[in-house]
């Protein structure tokens, strides 16, 4: 089975490299529309500021590439944002595929933004990918969310509560960090590996 | 149900040339063993995340060595942070490409603190965190920088509230108060000026400095209302095993990951 990990910029790539690796996966590194097409799986993972990230996929002519795909796609933390219509964050327009606006969580005295650290998923929709996942740890580091929605198949809690996991057709998101999740997270990433081609 | 964030336990693993050593009070480095195989026991033994902290960089003006970085990120599933010799964005941007999930500087930022700002702009708050050293002088809390050695350490004039409010406002993501009387000790964290920081910072604190009890532990989290303790000795001595700390936390009410 071929992975592509999709080059949206920002410079901590490797774990998720060396995530799929682990699970005998062989990941490729690509800006490349035509090997991102081609591949029988596709992670979109990203780090930094929704504007950027857009700014280098349409640097690289990915942005329709993207949209149109119909093998199963992932986009990890930055990358499950870059899924939805908008963001708070810079008032950046985004892909599209998912329909919704991430917001800024809201710091109070007892409640720190970032939200960095290990947090539990809530199951909203039963799905393949998340059945065993339920009340499981994940670790999150991120600033913005998407908000509780007919596309949430998981949700997790941090002042309020927002979307964990989501799910439209073939494109998967995880607001976490599932390289970084220890073992549930290798189990979420398998499961996304074994997802059947639509 | 979860209603929010665990509070995280971290190993630090202070790195000199290939190894994992600590000292008391920043001297006399003994050696704990090797990197790789640490790393994977803390996080067999459910530690939340990992601190290297390359302790030869920073004082001898060297760079870290990345080799050992890229080896964890292929080993370990869980975040971690590198510390020590970082003093540029190019720097870190090769520590980050090797799979370091975050970046703390602390001597290099106190030299220039422009350097946070560039850090921020070009990876984002999230990978940045700053370590602070700090001691009580007389009713304040003072920073020391080049702690890494003894002899090179110095006083950069700086009280530590004021610095931990300019990180913050200069994008940092995080920071790690090293209590500096209280580092090897084994007393327990230095409550107050946790505390005080707490009330300075919007962002993650994690507690450095002191770990000698779980009851340590306990007081920390509910006295200082710190993210994260971190602690090395009481770790790599095999003193206070991770599963039976967070079992101990879960039961005082403190939120924590099961292990």
């Amino acid at each position: 089975m071929s992975v592509a990990v999709v080059n949206s910029g920002g410079a901590n790539i490797a774990s998720v490299l060396h995530a799929l690796r682990r699970l005998g996966a062989e990941p490729v590194f690509t800006a490349s529309a035509n090997a991102i097409r081609a591949a029988d799986r596709v992670i979109l993972p990203g780090v930094g500021a929704a504007g950027r990230a857009m700014e280098v996929l349409a640097g690289h002519g990915l942005v329709d590439t993207l949209r149109s795909l119909q093998q199963p796609v992932l986009g990890i933390c930055l990358g499950m944002q870059l899924l939805f219509d908008s963001s708070e964050e810079d008032d950046a327009g985004l892909l599209g595929i998912i329909p919704g606006r991430l917001e800024r969580l809201r710091e109070t005295e007892s409640l720190r933004v970032p939200h960095m650290g290990w947090n539990s998923l809530m199951q909203k929709k039963a799905d393949r990918l998340t059945a065993n996942l339920n009340g499981q740890w994940f670790y999150f580091v991120h600033s913005f969310a998407a908000p509780v929605s007919e596309w949430s198949l998981s949700t997790s809690f941090h002042g309020s509560e927002f979307s964990a996991i989501v799910r439209k057709d073939n494109f998967y998101g995880a607001q976490f960090h599932p390289e970084r999740s220890a073992g549930a997270g290798a189990e979420l990433l398998r499961g996304f590996l074994e997802t059947p081609t639509p | 149900m979860n209603t929010t964030v665990a509070r995280r336990i971290i190993p630090c693993l202070d790195v000199r040339d290939g190894q994992v050593v600590k000292g008391v009070q920043f001297r006399d480095h003994r050696v704990m063993g090797d990197i790789i195989e640490l790393a994977e026991r803390y996080r067999n033994e459910g530690a939340d995340e990992l601190v290297f902290y390359d302790i030869t960089a920073s004082p001898e003006g060297r760079s870290v060595d990345v080799d050992w970085v890229r080896r964890v990120s292929e080993t370990i599933d869980i975040p971690f942070c590198v510390a020590g010799g970082i003093r540029s964005v190019e720097n870190a941007a090769l520590v980050l490409s090797q799979g370091a999930d975050k970046i703390s500087i602390n001597t290099p930022a106190l030299e220039r603190p422009e350097l946070i700002d560039e850090l921020v702009r070009s990876f984002g708050s999230q990978c940045v965190v700053i370590g602070v050293d700090s001691i009580a002088e007389g009713a304040d809390f003072t920073v020391r920088s080049h702690t890494g050695t003894p002899d090179a350490m110095r006083a950069p004039g700086r009280k530590t509230l004021d610095w931990l409010s300019e990180v913050v406002e200069r994008g940092a993501g995080e920071v790690v108060l090293n209590c500096m009387s209280a580092d090897g000790t084994r007393a327990g964290y230095d409550i107050e000026q946790l505390r005080q920081a707490r009330k300075v910072l919007p962002v993650p604190l994690v507690a450095s400095g002191g770990a000698g009890s779980v009851e340590h532990f306990t007081a920390v989290f509910s006295e200082a209302d710190v993210d994260a303790a971190l602690a090395a000795t009481v770790f790599h001595s095999g003193q206070i095993p991770i599963p039976g700390l967070k079992q101990s936390l879960a039961r005082a009410g403190i939120e924590v990951r099961p292990c």
